[in-house]
């Protein structure tokens, strides 16, 4: 039985609203609801108790951002946004205690405003992580492993350590956190690793290069909202955002069934917004629901700009994805004479029986995730995902 | 001997800084710069697809996101040889155009403001008098009435009654240095705010052509993606969310330096740092070739003479490694098998006699050279560009002040803001090239291209941050060596093996600190620069020379 958080963190149900009501216009707010019951797959009926839990909600819960291996792409992602609004999000939603890109402290006090807040929240706060943990061990005569990122002196990966294993949950924002990310490329010169991996904390990941923030909004929002971590599939990715392929909801889908494909950017194809897959695309091979949620508040996303899906949702994609602009192996291709009926009854096959398989390993095989079980007794932990490559081979299909 | 103070790490920036500094008679005497995360781009981009170096080398950096595709794309079609159409120039143009106007702001409300504006000052303010400020600086000032202040003050109140400061916590609160009013610290506070809420909003003119931002995904060697987008319905979105930005930048970003300015004139005399200036300039127009064709004129300025610019020559860049944890084995031939890159790590805990930080040092002709808005400003000004010196002259008549003021921490806050304006200014008229293409019916995106067995090739541009150049080298259709020098390396890098400082460290010298454990002075002179380190920290060595001369094709 999952804790909720009033009584994870001990803060009762009689604490502190949310100042999200402070400030937030009633419309506004309730626009949040709904974009938040949409993104987790709810109909819309659920806005009201979404309204309701987070009027209902605890003090502030408190987030410690660590920026490891990374580009501060995901920090820039979380700041676009719109429901709510960034400034509710950093200010008035969450207590971001410490995050080196929007802090006003630097240096001693920087170090001091973090262990202050593992002190004050041990075992309450978040902790998201943004970057990969650097593990290689650089030559040199003050060569150890990890030293190709210190802060403060001290190593990226002692730092995740220590604050990984007090956090209640840990979140990752980004591929490079979830699973080593651009730098983790072969031949990883640095030995990049997620930080799940690199640290054997289990850990929620929204990966995406960079995460779409409505992804990270919506676990948080079902955080304060149940009290425990979204459903996720076994590599720890929420279901709501990545148990469903680009490909089946690519609005360019039909196009692909009717054999009607780019072969070259700027041709008729392109300019009527047929398929993309012969000029590379990765939607079939990717699990992640940016059709459905778009980018900056639903204004675009790749496939839309014209340009194919490059799998950043999936781990090694860096590796496994490239060359970007050639197209996949082993997809049942569709020919333009082909009878439309056939073609759609051969993916449809294909595709259910794949969408089956990811969902099958979901929450029951990863067990309920709980940080705080693995905390207390790695030999009570809820098993580790499996191994990769046959995380791998189930997305791959 | 003075004392010596660690700052690390350095926030507020992008990416992984550590300053040291040694304090004497309460200023800097000298300084140390360190770039503490290396990831080895360079390495593993050898043996990829060159079509897909921008793909990757866009992930270098997520705050200055798009440049470094830019520079790729740049880069792998001058090695085919390709010119692109021009409906593709010019959306590259406007994505890069909104870059400036989205990143500029961000830097200055939320990385760098708070090294000027105390936040807790902001709760004694009276609302009424802060209005009557606010609508002194600029009676088209928007939301600026008495309740709107009170809004955010009682908000500000909540918060920090609240017990949970959140991003706030620690910061320098009461400093000396501080010398703003209660009224235009709350100003300020409001300000920070709206700023938070715009910014997602510019952020989507980079969806709109290019699907998403940070980290777009439009470009592609031989063009763009986005034909798609070339419409009615995208084209008036783009230009509605560039007024809403213009309306901001003039009538907020805008009068917000121009009123805060006066408070800290004194920082128009510390930090200058450098003499020399250097910008590739960028905005290429219709026709012809680089750097002909640019906008923003491609130069350099030594010696602080703004009576002359200076060619820039691609031959004379060079990089040294001294001071950098890297070493090279001297004289034999690099085999590419060997891998290129030789980190050495000697500790950073000992940080400044030997070798001290992931970055190397580049120098230009072996001089040091300062990049950035500033470099920018300078070389546009002194090449007679129109909208600079309009806007650098304006902006000094209404201060009162001569040019020298623009060699200081202050100027390079300044130059960044009247660079937002100038590129918001232009926008229209690219939108407008992209109409009268459409209209004619050209819808030309994308120039086909085989890509060759052999080939060399460079691209350049400005980032935000500065100077940007990306060098590739093709052999059997794959990339045997990329190499980029990023506008963070000339100014964040460690001393040459001459000695002479960098940007960053040489700028510290003389700045007041008058207490060395809260180093607010320090981080007004290094947030003035906007460091990017993530950027900054890569390797680039083919022969393993001490130094390295980055060859134009």
């Amino acid at each position: 039985m999952c804790k909720t958080f009033g009584q994870a963190t001990g803060l009762g149900p009689d604490t502190d609203r949310l100042s999200i009501l402070n400030s937030l216009d009633r419309r506004e707010f309730m626009g949040f609801c709904l974009k938040v019951a949409a993104v987790l797959g709810l109909s819309a009926s659920y806005a009201p108790k979404i309204a309701e839990a987070i009027e209902a909600g605890a003090r502030k819960p408190s987030v410690i951002w660590l920026h490891l291996a990374e580009c501060t792409g995901d920090s820039e992602a979380f700041i676009r946004s719109t429901y709510p609004s960034t400034e509710e999000l950093i200010l008035n939603v969450l207590s971001v205690d410490y995050h080196e890109t929007i802090m006003a402290a630097a240096g001693h006090q920087a170090e001091s405003a973090l262990e202050q807040a593992m002190k004050d929240n041990r075992g309450k706060y978040i902790a998201v992580c943004e970057g990969a943990i650097p593990t290689g061990t650089p030559p040199g005569p003050a060569g150890k492993p990890g030293a190709f990122l210190t802060i403060g002196g001290r190593t990226g990966i002692d730092i995740a350590r220590e604050v990984c294993e007090n956090a209640f949950a840990v979140m990752c924002v980004g591929t490079c956190s979830c699973f080593g990310g651009v730098q983790a490329q072969r031949p990883n010169p640095t030995g990049a690793m997620g930080v799940e991996d690199a640290i054997g904390v289990p850990t929620l990941k929204i990966p995406g290069c960079p995460h779409n923030v409505v992804n990270s909004v919506a676990a948080i929002v079902n955080f304060l909202l149940l009290g425990s971590l979204p459903k996720t599939d076994k590599l720890g990715r929420p279901l709501f955002a990545f148990g469903k392929r680009i490909h089946d909801h690519c609005p360019r889908r039909a196009h692909f069934d009717a054999g009607q494909f780019v072969e070259k950017f700027g041709d008729e194809g392109a300019k009527n917004n047929w398929c993309l897959y012969k000029v590379g695309c990765k939607g079939p091979q990717t699990y992640h629901n940016c059709s459905l949620v778009e980018y900056n508040d639903g204004t675009s996303w790749p496939i839309k700009a014209g340009h194919g899906c490059i799998g950043c949702s999936e781990p090694r994609f860096w590796d496994n994805m490239q060359p970007f602009y050639e197209r996949l192996p082993n997809v049942i291709l569709p020919g333009v004479e082909a009878g439309a009926d056939k073609v759609g009854f051969a993916l449809v096959g294909a595709a259910a029986a794949g969408v089956a398989a990811h969902a099958a390993w979901s929450f029951a095989n990863r067990k309920k995730f709980d940080p705080t079980l693995a905390l207390k007794d790695a030999d009570e932990a809820p098993a580790k995902a499996p191994s990769k490559t046959a995380g791998e081979d189930d997305t791959t299909e | 001997m003075g004392s010596r103070h660690v700052i690390d790490p350095i926030t507020r920036i992008e990416g992984h800084l550590r300053i040291e500094i040694e304090v004497e008679n309460g200023s800097v005497k000298d300084a140390w710069s360190s770039g503490t995360l290396w990831r080895g781009f360079e390495v593993f981009l050898k043996g990829r697809d060159p079509r897909d170096a921008w793909i990757i080398t866009q992930r270098v950096c997520g705050v200055c996101t798009e440049v470094h595709a830019l520079a790729s794309v740049k880069c792998v079609e001058n090695a085919v040889g390709i010119t692109i159409p021009d409906n593709a120039r010019i959306i590259r143009n406007l994505v890069h155009g909104a870059q400036y106007i989205h990143d500029h702001p961000v830097h200055f409300y939320h990385l760098h403001a708070l090294d000027w504006v105390d936040v807790v000052s902001a709760l004694k303010a009276d609302p009424k008098a802060t209005s009557e400020l606010a609508n002194k600086i600029n009676p088209n000032s928007p939301d600026s009435g008495p309740g709107d202040f009170r809004i955010v003050q009682d908000k500000l109140k909540k918060f920090v009654e609240a017990g949970q400061l959140g991003p706030f916590t620690n910061g320098y609160w009461g400093h000396p240095a501080y010398k703003l009013l209660p009224e235009a610290n709350l100003m300020a506070v409001a300000h920070y705010l709206k700023a938070l809420r715009l910014q997602s909003r510019i952020a989507q003119l980079h969806a709109i052509f290019g699907g998403k931002n940070p980290h777009i995904q439009t470009y592609a060697v031989g063009g763009v993606t986005c034909v798609g987008d070339m419409n009615a319905d995208r084209i008036s979105e783009f230009k509605y969310i560039v007024q809403e930005a213009r309306d901001f930048i003039n009538n907020v970003y805008i009068p917000d330096v121009i009123a805060v300015a006066p408070f800290y004139l004194d920082w128009a005399g510390i930090g200058g740092g450098l003499k020399n200036y250097l910008s590739y300039g960028m905005f290429p127009g219709k026709g012809g070739t680089e750097p002909d064709n640019l906008w923003f004129p491609r130069g350099i300025i030594m010696d602080r003479d703004l009576t002359k610019v200076h060619p820039v020559d691609e031959a004379s860049i060079t990089e040294d490694v001294t001071h950098s944890w890297f070493k090279y084995g001297g004289g034999s031939p690099l085999n590419p098998s060997e891998g290129e890159t030789d980190p050495w790590y000697t500790g950073v805990e000992t940080a400044t006699d030997g070798k001290y930080s992931w970055l190397k040092t580049p120098r230009y002709d072996g001089h040091p050279m300062e990049v950035g808005p500033l470099a920018r400003m300078l070389v546009n000004f002194v090449s007679g560009h129109k909208e600079t010196v309009e806007n650098v002259s304006f902006l000094l008549k209404t201060l009162g002040v001569g040019p020298e003021v623009l060699f200081s921490t202050l100027g390079r806050t300044a130059a960044r803001a009247i660079e937002t304006k100038i590129v918001v200014e232009k926008i229209d008229s690219w939108l407008d090239e992209l109409l009268a293409n459409i209209k004619k019916g050209d819808l030309d995106t994308f120039t086909d291209f085989k890509m060759p067995d052999k080939a060399r090739g460079f691209g350049m541009t400005e980032a935000p941050r500065g100077a940007l150049g990306h060098w590739v080298e093709i052999e059997g259709g794959k990339i045997k060596n990329y190499q980029l020098v990023v506008p963070s390396t000339w100014n964040g890098s460690p001393r040459d093996g001459k000695g002479q400082r960098s940007a960053f460290e040489e700028s510290l010298i003389g700045t007041p600190v008058s207490d060395p454990e809260k180093p607010l002075e320090v981080l007004r002179t290094i947030h003035s620069f906007d460091p990017c380190i993530a950027c900054a920290v890569h390797v680039i060595d083919k022969d393993r020379d001490e130094t390295y001369t980055v060859r134009a094709v």
